[in-house]
This record gives structure tokens, C-alpha cells and sequence, in this order.
């Protein structure tokens, strides 16, 4: 068994010196590219030494391009920010202040901001052209991820490729014999483990493509013989509902991004009875924590103090975490912090003792989870409250087996005269919903709207949310 | 609730819910996949709300072990049973 490198310089340089890199292959829908190629040719019309030092946001509207840029750009670009799928245009000026963004890395010709900065603009094609970049400085690249923030601006989390990779080891099975797949996208946290793992593990990497069914994708999964395959419990109760899920007979399957609970695992042990099954604990910010291996849901309280390489401990009902895994801190000004003094991340998630075994009961911030997404309820209520009909709301979320759950709004009417329009209930929900639509993610609006009599107001003048 | 009642109960909330998160409705034979309706998995987590209030069970919840239904006449025969 190859030890990987304790210390990745560069993903390139990872791949440069790993064996057999033209058998080793990433591909979609609709392209195969050999890791040779891409560590030899380039995907930026060969002009990557032009974001040598800069500070670069990588947008494109797929995995594919993002994960070949990648491999170009770590170790030439001082900064890159990974801008996750349908992240919304109008968050990007506040992203490339922040970031001190010199350099746009896209495939889309959305970039047209208007902004006064200084920009290099760089187009990433998927095919490969001859000319090596320029690697003769190196630096060692800060990786930026997004993550929502509970006013609807984008939080922006430090990373390195250090911390990012700390988790990742090679297994028992030779490299050669593996090929990773994740339902996850390869932007956020729990898709770019995956990515990361399959670079330096020395395996191929099938992705999602956005407009692929979930048969089409499973299909295509089975024909490359995939043996890895990762996925939030959301992800596994969709493919689930596939005839298409018993083309794949993968060797391991693992559950990230969200609470992974008793049924979706046994629905996973009986389709799946070869493989190993594992559900992790990771976030962008605390990074990979553990991985649970009995299929059972929660964690074993030995685990706090058995897990290699990462300290855990429960401080006021909530799971913290410190290692080096863990992000940095949050870029910005006025950016909330990250770490206490001691270096622990609390990751808001509320944990409770049963029976020797923790099992997460809800998050401390309200916020909620679906399908691997973090939901302010804050930014939901404020987008509602605009509404002239609305006298005040609550976002809460409802258990559902097929999504995980459901964002549902709870809405006060205002009393007495109207502005003059006599609406019946009907129209002023889906005048809500209309509003949300127009100025939220997909994931964000709420998928029932409940008028409600009466809120109730706790002594802070907020909302009582049920688990503050 | 009768068994007819279920069937057309689920038939109303597919033809509803389709129309309120704009989707096209693929004709719902037993046979269809529930992948191939032409709801997305936000839909259906709306339908099975929905029909928990209409006829007042949650088969997916009643058991750890309940099956997955992957066709629409495996999802009504799910809650045929679950209403008796």
C-alpha cells in the first residue's frame, strides 16, 4: 500500500508523481478526460500563467470544468474561490470584494459586473490544449469555499489543501481496483472530499451531470464499474426510488451533509448488503470530524476521545470540534468567528446522550438542513415579511422521508383593513411563494405556507423557535 | 378512506402539486416509474405531506423498514395498506 504524502504541495504535483495516471480517468455525462492529459495539457487555452498570484474565482456550470481547473490552478493562483451551482449573481460583487477577487475562471459569460477592480478573465474549456503552466513559484493556495450566512450573504471559508485533505487516507483496496462517485456536487465541502480523495488516492471519479436523470446517472455509474460512492441520506432515498439503484454494486457507500438516520441505512444494508456502509460527521467550517461504521444512526460517546487526529468535546449541549482539518477563519470584515480562544469549532449542532450512543437533535441556530444545504430561517421570514399581508412569520422545517424535510412557513395575517385588495388565503400564499421564488434558491422556498393565528414572541422580541 | 378514495386522493395531490411547482404531469399508470412523473423530490415531499393530512397516515414514517416505492401503483398499494 502507497502512503500518500503527509503534506500535498499541489494537486498537480500529487498527480505528477503518481503511477499509472492514463488509466486514471474523470469523467460526466459528456466527457472523458485520462489524468494524464490533464496534468500535461491545460484547460485554460494554455494561459495559466497569467493567474499566477492572483486571486481567482472559479464559476462554471459544471463539475467537470471546475474539477480540471482545479488541478491547473492549485499552487499557481494565490486564492481560489470555489463558487458553488446556482449561486446567486447578485452575491458575486460581495464575493469578489471580499475575496479581493483579480481573476475570474468561467465557462459562462455572466461576469458582466460592471465592477471597477482590475480583472483578468479567463475562460476554461473542457478541452485540453498543449502548453504546461508555469510552475516555477510556488504558492500555497488558499481555498475559499461559500457556505450561507443567515442574512443571505455568502459566509467565505478559509481553507488550505492541508486542511482539507487531512482526513484522507489510502484504503485496504489497491487504488487501481477503485473508482469514487458522489451524487454531491464537487463545489461544496462534501463533494470536493470526494474529488480531493480520488486525487490523491490514486483512483478515477465519475461526476453528476446537472441535467442527468438519476437513472441515466446510475446507469452510467454501472458501466464504469464504480466501487465508492457517496451521497447525503436526501441523495440515497432519491436514487433509492430508482429501479435503476440496483444497477450499481458498489463496495462502499457513504452518508455526509445531513443527519443519516436509522431507515435510510437499512434501506442501504438491504440493497447493498456487499457493501461497507459509513455515515460521516463533516461541515465546511469543523471539517471531516469521524465516520461511523456500524450503520446504526448517532455516534458512540467513545468516540469523542477515540478518533485519531481530532478532538471532540460537548460544551452546552452542542458538538465542538478541533483538528487540523478544521477551516481557518471567515474572510471579511465584521466576519464572524470561526474558532472560540481554544481553538475548538462549535459546529451549532445539538447532541443528546442515550443510552452510551449521541444522537443530534436539532441545531442550536435554528438553522436547518435539506438535502445537505444549510437554511437560514432568518433569510426565509425576511423575504415573507415583505409581503403586505404578512404580520410576521416562522420558518421551521418538517420531517418528510423522501427530502429529509421540508421548509414550511408558518405566517401571521395582519389584522383590519387590507391595502383595499379583498384576497382570499389562496392567492396571498402563492403571492408569497411567488416572492420566494424570485428571491431565493430553489432549496430555500417553503413548500407549504400555514396561516397561523398567533406566533409566539419570546422575551428577546424574536420568534420562539422550537429548539433555541 | 376507502381504496378508491386513496387512489384518486393520490391522483388529485399529483395533479395539484404539479400545478402549483409547474411541472408536467407524465399519465399516471401503475406501471410509471415515479422518477419518470415529471415531479422532482421537493414535489413528492409535498405530496406525502399533503396526503398525511388528507388521509391521515404517514406510511413512511410507520415503520424504519417501510419499503421504498418505486412505481406509482407500488406507492398507492403502500398507502392502500397503511389506510386499512
Amino acid at each position: 500500500m502507497k502512503m500518500l504524502q503527509s503534506n500535498p504541495t499541489s494537486l498537480w504535483s500529487v498527480l505528477k508523481e503518481s503511477d499509472n495516471l492514463s488509466g486514471r480517468f474523470l469523467l460526466d455525462a459528456d466527457s472523458r478526460v485520462a489524468m494524464s492529459d490533464l496534468v500535461e495539457g491545460s484547460v485554460l487555452y494554455g494561459r495559466g500563467k497569467e493567474l499566477q498570484g492572483r486571486s481567482v474565482l472559479l464559476t462554471t456550470n459544471d463539475q467537470f470544468t471546475t474539477a480540471s481547473a482545479l488541478i491547473e490552478l492549485d499552487g499557481v493562483a494565490r486564492r481560489i474561490v470555489l463558487c458553488p451551482p446556482d449561486f446567486p449573481l447578485e452575491h458575486f460583487p460581495y464575493v469578489i470584494d471580499t475575496a479581493e477577487v483579480d481573476a475570474i475562471v468561467s465557462n459562462h459569460a455572466a461576469m458582466r459586473l460592471g465592477k471597477p477592480r482590475p480583472m483578468y478573465f479567463s475562460p476554461v474549456s473542457r478541452t485540453i490544449v498543449a502548453g504546461d503552466t508555469d510552475r516555477s513559484t510556488h504558492h500555497a493556495t488558499e481555498w475559499v469555499l461559500l457556505t450561507s450566512g443567515t442574512t443571505g450573504l455568502p459566509k467565505l471559508v478559509v481553507h488550505t489543501l492541508e486542511s482539507l485533505t487531512g482526513a484522507i487516507q489510502a484504503g485496504k483496496t489497491p487504488a487501481e481496483n477503485i473508482v469514487w462517485s458522489t451524487f454531491y456536487d464537487i463545489r461544496r465541502y462534501g463533494g470536493l472530499q470526494i474529488f480531493l480523495r480520488a486525487i490523491l488516492t490514486g483512483t478515477s471519479l465519475v461526476l453528476t451531470s446537472a441535467h442527468e436523470s438519476t437513472a441515466n446517472f446510475l446507469a452510467r455509474a454501472a458501466a464504469h464499474r464504480i466501487t465508492h460512492i457517496s451521497g447525503t441520506p436526501s441523495h440515497w432515498r432519491r436514487a433509492l426510488m430508482s429501479p435503476s439503484a440496483r444497477r450499481i454494486s458498489p463496495e462502499y457507500v457513504r452518508l455526509s451533509g445531513e443527519i443519516a438516520d436509522q431507515s435510510i441505512l437499512n434501506h442501504l444494508r438491504a440493497m447493498y448488503p456487499q457493501a461497507r456502509i459509513a455515515h460521516a460527521f463533516a461541515s465546511t467550517e469543523a471539517g471531516v470530524a469521524f465516520e461511523v461504521n456500524d450503520a446504526i444512526a448517532g455516534f458512540e460517546a467513545k468516540a469523542l476521545e477515540c478518533t485519531p487526529g481530532v478532538e471532540m468535546k460537548v460544551e452546552d449541549r452542542t458538538l465542538r470540534i478541533r483538528s487540523t482539518r478544521t477551516a481557518s477563519c471567515y474572510l471579511g470584515e465584521n466576519a464572524p468567528i470561526l474558532k472560540g480562544d481554544d481553538g475548538f469549532v462549535d459546529t451549532g449542532d445539538i447532541v443528546e446522550l442515550r443510552e452510551g450512543r449521541y444522537c443530534f437533535a436539532g441545531r442550536r441556530d435554528g438553522v436547518i438542513n435539506i438535502g445537505g444545504l444549510k437554511v437560514y430561517p432568518e433569510e426565509i421570514e425576511a423575504v415573507i415579511n415583505r409581503h403586505p399581508q404578512v404580520q410576521m412569520s416562522l420558518v421551521r422545517t418538517k420531517k418528510n422521508p423522501i427530502t429529509g424535510a421540508l421548509v414550511i412557513a408558518d405566517v401571521v395575517r395582519k389584522a383590519g383593513p387590507n391595502d383595499g385588495r379583498d384576497l382570499s388565503a389562496s392567492a396571498i400564499q402563492d403571492d408569497i411563494l411567488l416572492l420566494c421564488r424570485e428571491a431565493l434558491s430553489p432549496h430555500k422556498v417553503p413548500a407549504a405556507i400555514n396561516f397561523v393565528p398567533e406566533l409566539v414572541v419570546g422575551e428577546s422580541g424574536k420568534v420562539m423557535r422550537r429548539s433555541a | 378512506m376507502n381504496q378508491i378514495d386513496v387512489r384518486s386522493e393520490i391522483i388529485a395531490q399529483f395533479n395539484q402539486v404539479a400545478r402549483e411547482q409547474d411541472k408536467r404531469l407524465t399519465p399516471l399508470t401503475d406501471q410509471l416509474e415515479l422518477l419518470d412523473s415529471g415531479l422532482d423530490s421537493v414535489c413528492f415531499a409535498i405530496v406525502v405531506s399533503r396526503l398525511e393530512e388528507a388521509i391521515g397516515v404517514d406510511p413512511f414514517a410507520a415503520s424504519e423498514d417501510a419499503v421504498i416505492p418505486v412505481t406509482f401503483g407500488e406507492l398507492v398499494s403502500f398507502y392502500e395498506n397503511a389506510a386499512k
